[in-house]
């Protein structure tokens, strides 16, 4: 068991940046990772415990010209409350309907989510998909900055980022989709509260008549990190969604794709999901 | 040497002032300090829902919550639950249902329930299925814990 000898509650991102500076530090925000984690002896806590959950400018969801933050801080029920996010942003309204329970969905953040970089994390796929900048902040030269880098280079491998030990993620950044955006999303477990994704898939492009443009695709757990799908996207790009240009994508995206073979399900039957539901998901977008 | 931390916060309406250490959970601080042991400790990983507390009116997995994030909040336990007019009305439907065989989940999926019903005073068998589905039972099979919910519903209306 870890020694906690020192525990901070900073009321501001400043402040935040200052005890991260020091070194040292395990950030906590809602805890549902952090608490299990450390219990199952996966994460040893720093010698600073820093709770982060009373930095208010951590919160909240706001529009400011094309592009919508999301504040770190914000939990998945706060999202599923938005308005904004049902109506621009579905596929990461739908994964958040279908995440844990209500008692994790009340403290469960989406700075957390990013940051704890399960390959199976419930927001990342459609954050993926919604082309998602992750915001960065720190104080690398005694001065508040931030840095802003694509989510889809942001993940290094399963529980790994490319956030420095010193920063702390401060909010995610969606661009705003264009009129006649679709955003799917799409988890296939055993049950639909409190379990982890066999895989899922997050789907957005602009739908123009029966041609999809601007497609990304973007898959959870079939990969060591939540994963955009290339290969996917250039079978669709800019094609009418006829019968073999899903046949081609969802053959392209075998190729995307390294599962494993876990508890949760065999590499084989992992591929065989995602054959079918991508291949459902766009007959769907398609019919609509 | 682990640091202990003084916090302040309501619990069950009335004002607390505890140390406690810096990584123990909530649950742990309500049952081994405090000695409120309604809530109960079932698998400590935010699976089961036994657990489950009000913080400033959300339920939340009281396992996962660390103490010390309890500092300035309104914590509401089975213990306060029970003297508000909802928690009498679902102690008796779940008396009058049968809704409880070994009990251990009763505590927490009755917090749940307060919670669902204040959300939506009208929720219909789905709802509440989908309402408690953070709250495991593993004797009832949950129709009589829904029967339950439904007929405190109707009592509290």
């Amino acid at each position: 068991m870890s020694e906690v000898n020192n525990y901070a509650a900073p009321r501001s991102l400043d402040e935040a940046a200052d005890i991260l500076r020091a070194g040292n530090v395990t950030i906590l925000a809602g805890g549902t990772d952090v608490m299990p984690q450390m219990k199952a002896g996966k994460l040893t806590l720093q010698p600073t415990l820093m709770n982060i959950q009373r930095i208010a400018e951590l919160r909240g969801i706001a529009q400011a010209g094309g592009v919508v933050r999301i504040g770190a801080l914000t939990t998945i029920t706060e999202i599923l409350n938005s308005a904004l996010v049902r109506e621009r942003f579905n596929a990461l309204w739908q994964a958040c309907d279908h995440f844990a329970s209500d008692q994790l969905r009340n403290v469960a953040t989406i700075g957390g989510n990013i940051c704890n970089a399960s390959p199976a994390g419930d927001t990342l796929v459609p954050l993926l998909a919604l082309d998602a900048k992750v915001v960065l902040a720190g104080k690398p030269n005694g001065a508040l900055a931030t840095r802003a880098m694509p989510l889809a280079d942001f993940f290094v491998g399963p529980g790994r980022t490319k956030r420095a030990a010193t920063e702390l993620v401060s909010a995610v950044e969606l661009p705003l989709p264009p009129a006649g955006s679709v955003s799917e999303f799409f988890k296939f477990g055993t049950r639909p509260a409190l379990d982890i994704a066999m895989i899922s898939i997050g789907l957005g492009a602009v739908l123009d008549g029966k041609t999809l443009r601007n497609v990304r695709v973007a898959f959870g757990a079939v990969a060591p990190t939540p994963i955009r799908a290339p290969q996917t996207e250039a079978a669709l790009e800019g094609k009418a969604l006829v019968d073999a240009a899903i046949e081609a994508a969802v053959t392209a995206a075998a190729c995307d794709i390294h599962p494993i073979s876990d508890f949760r399900a065999s590499d084989w039957y992992r591929r065989e999901l995602v054959h079918n539901i991508l291949q459902r998901m766009l007959v769907h977008v398609r019919d609509r | 040497m682990s640091a202990t931390v003084d916090i302040t916060f309501k619990l069950n309406g009335v004002e607390r002032r505890v140390a406690v250490a810096a990584q123990m959970s909530a649950l742990d601080m309500l049952r081994d300090q405090i000695g409120l042991t309604g809530t109960k400790y079932a698998c400590g990983e935010g699976e089961c829902g036994a657990c489950t507390i009000r913080v400033d009116g959300l339920t939340v997995n009281s396992c996962l919550m660390f103490a010390v994030d309890c500092d300035g909040r309104d914590v509401v336990t089975i213990e306060g639950l029970v003297t508000s007019p909802i928690g009498e009305a679902l102690r008796k439907s779940f008396t009058k249902n049968g809704a409880v065989q070994c009990g251990f989940c009763t505590p927490g999926l009755m917090v749940q329930a307060s919670h669902l019903l204040e959300q939506h005073p009208h929720a219909d068998r789905s709802e509440i299925q989908r309402g408690i589905e953070g709250n495991l039972c593993r004797c009832t099979g949950y129709k009589k814990i829904v029967d339950a919910i439904v007929d405190a519903e109707i009592n509290a209306a």
